[in-house]
Formats: structure tokens, sequence, C-alpha cells
């Protein structure tokens, strides 16, 4: 049976457990029909033209872990940014771990999925915003959307700092052969507030896992989310992240995302705008060996006056691997004022290693200021030998060049300890100890 | 009084299309429509010998299984290609022998042109090959090219007189299924301009054709082949319009160009084909397929001007397929009123140390819509490839859009690629300067938009710099604030 198939029959194994005369049930059967006439997306889709699914969904996977996996905290404490002083929704296998988790109500809403989902204290919160920017014709977003039950759900109210960052964490323990996860996590910043949020996926054996997982963020008024995604998974791991943000008049989301290891990931990142005066950050690094295989999809949809975006993606490619970004830039004809960048640099270090870029500028308005740049090159011999003049050894120098190459967006990053791990584990890529951090 | 940008927009809108005659010239025009018959009809009345009829068919059959492409930044209303005649030609089959016998409308219409033969002879010294709806009717200047062994003449007459080249080279670059208005073409095509550069021979003139479309109810589909041998040169002007006409007609041409070891080409196009009324009713849709082949150490630089038509969708490009190969792209594009453009270009970069630039201007006024879209592809074998792109785009009022669709894929590690892009409008503050300075704001516009294309116009030829000035002021006058 092909892996669609499977999918498709066995949603009504899923449906079983779930309140049929719930509105999200609707919402559940309507994107499976979606999913259903669809299918999984192929090259011939324009926004897929260099990434392939084909070897991901030519296997099996379970779509339900059929025991219960526990795993020790001394197992994974390496994975977490901080020991305390965060709040932690930890999932093993798609399952909520109370054990690891260190959840809130206290003020703010840091919690799950499921919970908002089926209690009624949450009804109006679900149905105002549970799959409302996810855009209903995409299929990957759909298939999700049909098997959504657990993930994070994330509400901070009016006029409140999150005073821990929020650390979401996947892990897959290998009890399966092949795993599917379908993780949907929600975040509602409501005005004026603040929020610091981690994501990270982590398998912990090499049996093969496929995420496909759906965000979406709801950034209010004067609101400001700060938002990390971190891919450092084994090589037998891939992700399909999938996030939709919407953003109120003033206020400010950014997003950074670390691609260092995986399989396949695919990153599909939207943003859209519903008043003036916004600010969209978008910044990615992407460092990879191996046959492994990122693609950056992004879109900043400029839809009201006086905005701003700017989007910074560095990647660097070493061996076999492959990089993709494809860069949307959208400005409606009312959207006057708007000051967008766009900008996609990569660093080609072996002969086998491939690139493909797409940076797309799709203009109604007149008074904007829009740009976008590409490169696609090597290190610098000359700096390179400059270094070594310098008595500092070639490994070293290609280090230093490398953290270099990244620093622009490294520099953003608000959490210091995010920014040490991230350093660090460049570092440790490289095979490198430069003594300092940046 | 100042003159305002309304008063501009207003001027802008009701300027008609400067070139809409009508020459009034009895023609053969077969009946409507496309299938077998038709085409060994067109291979019959050309003469041809049997394999170029059967090449057309093999087209044609190639051409059944497409579907029209649908993935360019435009939107109209597909033309149906039942309704149009393929071929339209002069009635009495004119060969002249010298000028005096041409048929003294078609003179009127070139004057109207602001061509006139004798000027051109005289003073220019540009050979000119005339193409009216399909077949050639004068060529000049063909002695002196003889000379030098230098072939050019229509594609039918060196069917007839070089079938070894035509055959040798034809479809090799852009083969007949390369896509569904290439091949089209290439099942129908009735004319086009062919020109051979032997080896070691720098052409002593600038070869120009020109293009019209005059019969209503007719394609226009032309097939230019250029050859340039071992070490030779060569520049090559192409020029097009089309009289005011209220059905879209279509025109799907494919130019191949082919640069052998050390050759060099340069290619340069005026495209002035009628964009439509203000209202965007009519005009022409121009679908063409234009691809050149470069081998070591050769050059194809392509220049364009892109000022009419109403649905515009074309790529001229590069396969940088020897060692040391260079390919250039210079474009301007302007779109006014309701004019639909999807144009740039592909370098396919293959060979070690090649190299290309890509200068890319767009400039979108009225209601209209201007998109780049680009290809720059390093091969794993392309050691050393270079490239470098710039896309800027000037957007005039707030109906318009400007968008860009760069792709750039690389899979070699040598590779050094550029892109940048940028949109804005014209600066008032710009402008202000220049008023400040005594230039009325119009005049500041036009000089602001000539330096935004300068890069560009100074690629092309002299006669045809100052046409593309002109063309650039007529179709941009006033639209701007």
């Amino acid at each position: 049976m092909e892996f669609k198939e499977k999918l498709i029959s066995s949603y009504l194994a899923f449906e079983e457990d779930m309140d049929l005369s719930d509105s999200v049930h609707d919402t559940r059967a309507e994107a499976l029909k979606v999913f259903e006439e669809k299918g999984f997306p192929t090259k011939r889709d324009e926004a897929w033209k260099y990434t392939s699914l084909d070897s991901l969904i030519r296997e099996d996977y379970a779509l339900f872990p059929k025991s219960e996996a526990s795993i020790e905290l001394k197992d994974v404490k390496k994975y977490f940014l901080y020991d305390t002083d965060t709040y932690k929704v930890i999932f093993i296998d798609g399952v909520y771990s109370p054990f690891l988790s260190n959840t809130t109500h206290d003020g703010l809403d840091v919690c799950l999925m499921s919970a908002a989902l089926t209690k009624p204290k949450y009804r109006d919160l679900i149905n105002t915003y549970f799959n409302k920017i996810a855009p209903g014709d995409d299929s990957l977003t759909a298939l999700n959307t049909s098997y959504a039950k657990e993930g994070a759900y994330v509400y901070i109210p009016k006029n409140s700092v999150a005073e821990k960052p929020i650390e979401i964490i996947h892990f897959s323990s290998g009890n399966e052969e092949a795993l599917w996860l379908q993780p949907r996590n929600l975040v509602v910043v409501d005005k004026n507030s603040q929020v610091q949020i981690i994501e990270r996926h982590q398998s912990l054996t090499e049996h093969p896992v496929v995420t496909n997982s759906v965000t979406e963020i709801y950034v209010h008024q004067e609101a400001f989310v700060d938002y990390y995604k971190l891919q450092n998974d084994l090589p037998t791991a891939s992700l399909i992240d999938n996030t939709y943000i919407t953003q109120e008049k003033k206020s400010h989301a950014s997003v950074h995302t670390f691609a260092l290891g995986g399989k396949l990931i695919r990153n599909n990142l939207r943003f859209y705008h519903k008043g003036e005066h916004i600010l969209s950050t978008l910044k990615g690094v992407t460092i990879l060996e191996g046959k492994q295989h990122v693609d950056h999809s992004t879109l900043v949809h400029h839809s009201q006056p006086n905005c701003e975006s700017h989007q910074d993606y560095k990647g660097i490619f070493s061996e076999r691997s492959e990089g993709v970004f494809n860069g949307q830039i959208l400005v409606d004809k009312i959207a006057q004022k708007t000051n967008a960048f766009q900008q996609n640099n990569n660093v080609l270090l072996d002969d086998k290693a491939t690139v493909n870029s797409k940076p797309q500028l799709e203009i109604f308005a007149d008074d904007v200021k829009c740009s976008h740049g590409c490169t696609i090159g090597q290190m610098d011999e000359e700096a390179l030998f400059y270094l070594r003049t310098r008595g500092i050894p070639k490994k070293e120098a290609k280090a230093l060049m490398t953290y270099a190459f990244a620093n622009n967006v490294l520099e953003s990053v608000q959490l210091p300890s995010l920014k040490k791990r991230i350093n660090g584990q460049i570092a440790r890529k490289l095979g490198v100890n430069l003594g300092f951090e940046l | 009084m100042a003159y305002t940008e309304e008063e501009l927009k207003k001027e802008l809108e009701t300027k008609e299309y400067e070139y809409g005659f009508y020459t009034d010239i009895e023609s053969d025009t077969f009946p409507v429509g496309l299938n077998e018959d038709v085409i060994r009809k067109i291979s019959e009345k050309k003469e041809e010998p049997e394999w170029m009829t059967q090449w057309r068919l093999e087209a044609y059959e190639n051409f059944k299984e497409m579907t029209e492409p649908e993935w360019a930044n435009v939107n109209y209303k597909k033309p149906d290609l039942q309704a149009i005649s393929y071929y339209s030609a002069p009635k009495t089959k004119p060969k002249y022998e010298s000028l005096d016998e041409v048929d003294p409308e078609l003179l009127n219409t070139f004057d109207k042109l602001g061509i006139s033969l004798e000027e051109q002879k005289k003073l220019a010294g540009v050979a000119v090959d005339i193409v009216i709806d399909s077949v050639s009717v004068a060529t000049t200047f063909k002695e002196t090219l003889a000379e030098k062994g230098i072939v050019f003449c229509s594609i039918s007459e060196a069917i007839q007189k070089h079938p070894e080249l035509v055959k040798k080279y034809i479809g090799t670059v852009i083969p007949p299924k390369d896509n569904y208005y290439a091949a089209l073409n290439s099942a129908v095509f009735t004319d086009g301009s062919f020109c051979y550069i032997p080896k070691g021979v720098r052409c002593p003139m600038e070869l120009s054709t020109y293009f019209r479309i005059n019969q209503a109810g007719t394609g226009q589909f032309e097939r230019t082949l250029v050859i340039a041998d071992e070490s030779s040169y060569v520049s090559y002007l192409e020029g097009c319009t089309a009289p005011s006409r209220d059905e879209n007609q279509l025109h799907a041409a494919v130019v191949e160009l082919i640069a052998m070891d050390d050759a060099e080409i340069k290619y340069s196009t005026v495209q002035n084909w009628y964009p439509g009324d203000k209202d965007g009713k009519g005009g022409v849709f121009n679908f063409v397929t234009k691809r050149g082949l470069c081998h070591t150490r050769s050059k194809i630089s392509w220049t364009q001007v892109e000022t009419g038509s109403a649905v515009t969708w074309k790529y001229p490009s590069c396969i940088l397929k020897g060692d040391h190969s260079i390919g250039e792209f210079y474009s301007i594009a302007v779109t006014n009123n309701y004019q639909q453009a999807d144009t740039g270009t592909k370098m396919v970069h293959l060979g070690k140390n090649t190299r290309s630039t890509i200068i890319s201007k767009g400039i979108s006024a009225g209601k209209s819509q201007n998109s780049y879209r680009g290809l720059v592809q390093v091969g794993a074998r392309a050691k050393n490839a270079r490239n470098f792109s710039q896309c800027d785009s000037l957007l005039m009022g707030n109906d318009c859009g400007a968008h860009t669709f760069p792709y750039i894929e690389a899979k070699s590690n040598s590779a050094q690629i550029e892109h940048e892009a940028t949109t804005s409008k014209i600066g008032e503050d710009q402008i202000f300067y220049c008023n400040q300075r005594g230039i009325d704001t119009e005049k500041a516009i036009a000089l602001i938009v000539n330096g935004f294309s300068k890069e560009v116009l100074n690629k092309l030829p002299m006669e045809f710099a100052v046409e593309a000035q002109k063309l650039l002021e007529i179709s941009l006058e006033g639209s701007v604030g």
C-alpha cells in the first residue's frame, strides 16, 4: 500500500478517539479531503522544483506509536538549552511527557494543544485561531490539520512578558522502525506582550523519522515574538516545517532558523501583515555536509503600508549536500512605503555540493524600496592566505571565515546561551576550537 | 505652469500608436487553419526540398502533443491557432533589381517608419533584409557582402541555395520539440533571415532586418539562423513594428545563433510591435524563442529594447558550451497601459571558465505588468564559471507591477555568482533637483529614465541607439511622476 493511501485510510482509526460533534472535526475532515485530492507535492509543483519527497514517501512509517516510550532525563538533558528557568513542552514520539516538561497556567498558558482542542474553556480561542492562517489548499499543511491533535499551545495575555523562554522539543525514541510525526503548535501573543520560543526536533536513534509540523503564530498589536528553530538532527531524520505568522500593527516577529543537520529539511515560512508599521525578520544559517538537503521557502506578504521586512539567509555546503532558497516578497498595491530586503549568500566548499536559489520579488506598489541579492561563491583564497601568513592554521582560518560569514545572523540572536550553543555546534562541525566566542 | 502628473498621464493614454497604418498591397493569403495540408502547401509554395517538408511535418507531429505553456506571469486569451492564416505574401511576388521597382506604397510604409531604404543605403551603410508579412522583398548590399563570402539572405532562399548549411544547423540550438511555440514555428515558418559568416571574416557592416506584420489575421512566424564560423564577427540588428489592429496577432519567431570557436555574434533587437490601445484592446502576442550556442572562446551578446507588444514572452539565452566562452544579455523592457512582459534570459554554463553578464532594466507604467525571469545554471563540469546579474525595475504610477523571478542553480564549487535586484520609483528629490536647475519635470524624467537605461542603450549599435532612445521617449512620454 502506498504511504498516501495509508495516511488516508488510517484516518478512520484516528477518528475513533475523537469527538465527532466538534467543529474541529469538520476542519479535520475537510483537510483530509484536500490532501486526498492533492497528494504529496512533486517536483512538478513550482514551489517544490528543487526538493523531492519521493525518497521519503517511498518508505512506510508508523503513524501511531504502539508503545509509550520513556526516556531518562540524563539521556536528553544535553538537548535542553537550560536545565531550569525555561518553560518546557516536551513530546516523545508525539506523546506529551509530563515528567520532562515544565508547563504553566500562571498568568500565561504554556500547555498542550490536545488540552486546548478538547477543553471547553479554550473553545473560543480555538474557534478564533485554530487553522485560520494555515492555507487550506496546501497539501502537507492539510495533512497535518487532518491529524491535528497534539503539540504545544502558548497563549500570552495582554501587556505581559513571558519571563522565561519556552522550549518546545519533540523527541523520537526509536521504538518504532520508522515514524511519521505531525505535531501542531499554536502560539497567540496578545497586545503589547513578548515571548521567546525555541523549537527543536531530535531523534535519539537512527531509525528514520519524518516530522510534518505546522505552527500558527498570531502576533497582536505591539507584540514581539522571537522564535528560534534549531534543526540539528541525525542524518536519518527529516523535517517539513510549516510556519504561518500573522502580524497586527506595530508588531515585530522574528524567526531564526538554524539548519545544521538532517536528511531532508523543508522550511515553509510565511508572514502575513494585517496592520501598518510591522517589522518582520527572517534569518537563517545553514551548514550542511554529507548528502543532506535543506530547502528554505519563505514568503513575506506586504499587504499594508509602512511595513518593513528583512531576510538574511546564509548557507555553507560541503560534500554532496544541497541547499535551496526560495524567497518570495509580495507587495500589494496598497502597501506603499514598504521596505523589503532579501539576502541569500552561499558558499560551496566541495565540488559536488549544489545550491539552487530563487529570490523573487512581486511588486504592485510604486513607492517602495525593495531589493534582493544573491551570491554563490567560495572562501576567499586571498583572505585565507592572509590569515595563514599571520600564523593561523588553515583549518582555524577557514572556521574563522565561516564564523564571520554567518555572524550577521548570529549576532541578532537574543538569547546568550542559545548563541553560545550554536557557536559550539558550528565549531564542532568545523572540527576546531577557536578558544573564544563570538 | 507646471505640468502635472495627471496631465502627463492623460496625454500618454491618448497617445495613439504612431506606426499604426496599413499598407494596401494585394496579398496572397492562405485560408485560415492549421493542418498537415497547410504545412505541405507552405513548403510547396516555397519550393522547398523534401527533407525540409519532412522536417516541418515532424515538428508538427511534436507540436500536436504539446500544450500551451502557462507558467509565465502573463494573462491573456489564448490565440486560436485554427483561426490564423499561416501564409501571407505580397501577391506579385516582387523580386526587385533596384528600389525603383518597389511598390511605391511599400516604400511609403518604410518612410513612415522612418527608414528610407535609399537613405540607409547611402548613409548608414546598413544592409537591410526587409520582411513584410513573411516574404523577404528586398535585400540590399548583397554584393558587398558576397565579396567577403558572407551569405545574407532570406531563409527560403538559403534553403534553395545553401541547403547543406541550413540542413546542418537548423534546429540544432532550438530543436523543433523545444517548446510549444518553437514547435509551431518549425512547422509553419514562412520566412526569416539567414546569415553565414565564413572563417576569419569580420562582417564590415551591421546586418539588419525589419519585420512588420501587415495583413490582418496572419501570424508571423519567422525563423532566423545566424552562423558565425571560426574567428568571425557579426553584428546583427532586428527591428519590428506592426500596424494597429484590434484583434490580437500572434508572433512566434525562432532565432538560432551559432558562434563557432573564437567567433563573436552581437544580436540587437528593437521590438515595437503594436501594444494595443489604452484600454488594452488589440496588440501583438510576442512569443519568441531565441537561443545561442557558444563554442570555445566565442561570445554571444544579446541586446534588446522591448517597448511594444501586448504580451511578450521572450528569453534570449546562451548555451556556454565551449570553454572560455562568454554570454551577455542587456535588456530594457518598457511596458505601458495594459501591456504585459515576461522576459529575461537563460545562461547555461557548461564549459570551463565561462562568463556571463545579465543587465536587465524594467520600466513599468500605466496598468502594465513587467516581469524579469532568468536562469543562471552552472553545471558540475563548468569550473570557474562566473556570472553577474543585475535587474533593476522602475515603477511609474500605482497601477503597475514589477516582478523578478531569478533562478540560480550552482553545481560547481568554483562558481561565482552574484545577483542583485532593486525596485524603486523615480525619487521626488531627483526631480526636484532637476527642477531647481531649470529642467522641467518631463525633461527631468526623460533624463532620469535615460540614465537608468544607459548601461543597456550603450550596448546598442549607433544606428539603433538613436531609434531606441526615440522609442523610449514615445513609450514613456508623460507617464511618470
